[in-house]
């Protein structure tokens, strides 16, 4: 799950780790205010949404509009921030359709002495989190790390004990840090990585990570995203949540405990297990077509599971054909044709659908699915199923 | 023979009485009965707080050291739901268990990394969690696996999935392949058991003679055991990773399926795993005739 810049920041600030000062604002109105309250002579208008390079973004409705301004005035606040909201931002991360600004962060300006990148994540290798840092602050970090890999610097810490003051000493020492700033980083870094283990984060991102002009360490800027996994354990987050972020297809279908992801293709699936869905989808593409999403049903796939599954593959108005591919081990395949037919009938199919069962039960729900009289196209295997569902796209 | 379940194998269900603990406990009890009739390899669970009653006709324990004790199990098979299973599988470590195979879904990855910890000093080899199991056909399986689907032989499969490996199991037994034991590694970053320690099993294992890899995106465990599979692998390995299709930073299903930044793509594994030889199927349904193909080699 991830989080808007102003509540990370919120959460951050409760956490002691220091941001700058910042008011959230709704309305252009608002941001002629926060500029107001924030008294300085400067300040930065920031479009929220779940995702980075909004400084270099511009909006679909005002091509000349970046996500992110410094202003010098309340009546400059007001005016950006009137050709921000309700418009589409489009950055090199949310892809050619962009996303929606909802909100503005007002932000006091900062002066800036240095610009460095902080990052945490769980290294799997390492088998535990670790502290990532690079004097190369405001870009993108997988740049960095594809041309000057020496350059990030990488630190694993105790998700128990958190990160000892000597770490945050010898990242800081490695970066070049005044004596004051080390000092500053001594509290900041482990106050960071405590955040990170105590929210069940999955990235904590701060960049840049500025230096001020006292040589005190502040996050200008704050991308966290949490262990959904952990969400059970911290209702304060979830009630963070910004729905209008997600795909609502994603959200329908993780409230009806089905995995999916919208693609771009125009065969729809729906398969039971992870490993099996992704693999069906590469089986299509392997075979001419494009896989519309991935979709697991998961283990206990009921009828009503089955049917909100076809609705929402049926959604997608680019899917042309279906193929469902289900290999029933404790799930039986005669219960799985059951709600499968039943579902045909409620949502009203009117593209090809192929259904490729293995397992359990198998020859009582092929017979099944013969007698219901329905037009839908049995496959043997895989290769079959594959060929079939392509063909049908011709038809 | 076999890797981690044999013939000494002996099975308490962690959180038995629960739908799923029970139903699988039944199942697989069931499958044991029919390999080794007379046997009782599934010999009682755990629910803290119901020690003491029965369920189906399996004892109920209020602890795993106390079921120990009074059943002689040396395997915990976990069902406990995701708040409270890291613990599970804590006690079952501390109470001395040579084998833990957590099939839950949804553990936080800090507990995760918790577990890691605790089972460093630990004799107990933790499978899981997120996986499907691990089973030696034609002797016991510990897990959800359909039973029917794995003909006894001498492939070792080692797989991140659960219905991919039936698939894989099918597409093996179609091709006159039997295997000696399959194990679900699981979906999770982190977990217990990884493709090398499997590998060195098999690698020592008498009854194995091939062994099929089945990944997926996320992570580089695979471009790992591809290194691994380089300097100690002498058997034929074919094997397939699964989302060559997936859309970089989506996670697709398994918590973690998830192509982030620069690594865990599927590309990636394909070409280390070819380049130390392994046969790897393009298409999911190709991974019997790969493993075939690495057999006549």
């Amino acid at each position: 799950m991830k989080i808007h810049e102003y509540q990370a920041k919120q959460l951050f600030k409760a956490a002691g780790v220091a941001v700058p000062q910042g008011i959230v604002a709704k309305t252009p109105d608002e941001a002629a205010k926060a500029f107001e309250t924030l008294g300085g002579a400067i300040a930065v208008v920031k479009s929220q949404i779940h995702a980075g390079g909004r400084g270099k973004g511009t909006f679909k409705e005002a091509p000349q509009q970046r996500g992110v301004v410094l202003v010098k005035s309340a009546a400059e606040a007001a005016e950006n921030a009137k050709r921000m909201l309700g418009n589409t931002l489009v950055t090199i991360q949310t892809g050619e359709e962009g996303k929606q600004v909802n909100t503005l962060f007002v932000e006091q300006g900062v002066k800036i002495a240095r610009e460095l990148y902080l990052g945490v994540v769980v290294d799997r290798e390492v088998g535990g989190p670790v502290l990532i840092m690079s004097s190369e602050g405001g870009m993108e970090i997988e740049e960095v790390a594809k041309h000057s890999p020496e350059k990030i610097l990488a630190e694993p810490f105790d998700a128990i004990a958190g990160l000892y003051p000597y770490q945050a000493r010898k990242m800081a020492y490695a970066l070049g840090l005044d004596a004051t700033a080390v000092r500053s980083a001594e509290k900041f870094l482990p106050q960071v990585c405590r955040f990170f283990v105590s929210y069940d984060c999955s990235m904590v991102e701060i960049n840049p990570l500025i230096i001020t002009e006292d040589s005190q360490l502040m996050a200008l800027d704050g991308k966290v995203a949490f262990d959904d996994n952990a969400l059970f354990r911290h209702k304060d987050v979830l009630a963070l949540r910004d729905l209008s972020e997600e795909d609502p297809s994603e959200v329908k279908a993780a409230d009806t405990g089905l995995s999916y992801v919208k693609l771009n293709g125009n065969i729809g699936c729906l398969v039971n297990g992870a490993g099996l869905a992704m693999s069906t989808m590469d089986l299509i593409k392997l075979h001419g077509g494009e896989p519309a999403n991935f979709l697991d049903v998961g283990g206990g796939a009921n009828e009503n599971q089955v049917t909100e599954a076809f609705r929402i593959i049926l959604a997608d108005k680019n899917v042309k054909a279906v193929l469902v591919n289900i290999f029933g081990g404790i799930m039986k395949c005669d219960v799985i044709v059951a709600a499968l037919l039943s579902a045909y009938e409620k949502v009203g199919f009117n593209v090809p659908l192929v259904v490729r069962l293995e397992g359990t039960n198998v020859d009582k729900a092929r017979e099944m699915l013969k007698a219901s009289g329905r037009d839908i196209i049995n496959a043997s295997d895989l290769t079959d199923a594959a060929q079939k569902v392509v063909k049908s796209l011709g038809a | 023979m076999s890797i981690l379940v044999s013939k000494s194998t002996r099975v308490i269900t962690q959180g038995i009485t629960g739908t799923s603990g029970l139903f699988h406990s039944q199942q697989c009890r069931a499958y044991a009965a029919e390999c080794q009739p007379g046997v009782d390899v599934f010999v009682g669970g755990v629910t803290p707080g119901k020690g003491g009653t029965t369920v189906d006709g399996f004892a109920v324990y209020n602890s795993v050291i106390e079921a120990r004790e009074k059943t002689g199990a040396n395997t915990s098979m976990i069902f406990v739901p995701p708040p409270f299973c890291a613990d599970a599988i804590l006690e079952a470590a501390d109470a001395g268990m040579d084998l833990i195979v957590a099939i839950t879904e949804g553990i936080p990855v800090m507990d995760m990394l918790r577990v890691r910890r605790g089972l460093e000093k630990s004799k107990s080899r933790l499978v899981g969690p997120n996986c499907p199991g691990v089973i030696t056909p034609g002797v016991a399986k510990i897990g959800i696996m359909p039973g029917y689907i794995h003909k006894p032989g001498s492939i070792g499969i080692i797989s991140k999935s659960g219905t991919l490996t039936y698939e894989a199991a099918w597409q093996l037994g179609r091709v006159g392949l039997g295997q000696s034991t399959a194990i679900g590694i699981g979906g999770d970053p982190i977990n217990g058991t990884d493709y090398i320690d499997l590998l060195e099993m098999f690698q020592n294992d008498k009854g194995t003679e091939g062994i099929l890899m089945i990944g997926e995106i996320g992570g580089n465990a695979e471009q790992l055991a591809a290194a691994y599979i380089k300097s100690h692998v002498r058997k034929p390995v074919a094997g397939f990773i699964a989302g060559q299709t997936a859309p970089p930073g989506k996670r697709m299903g398994h918590a973690g399926a998830i192509i982030s930044g620069s690594g865990g793509s599927a590309a990636e594994k394909i070409e280390a795993l070819r380049a130390v030889g392994v046969i790897v199927s393009d298409s999911p349904g190709g991974m019997g005739d790969a493993m075939l193909q690495a057999m006549k080699k």
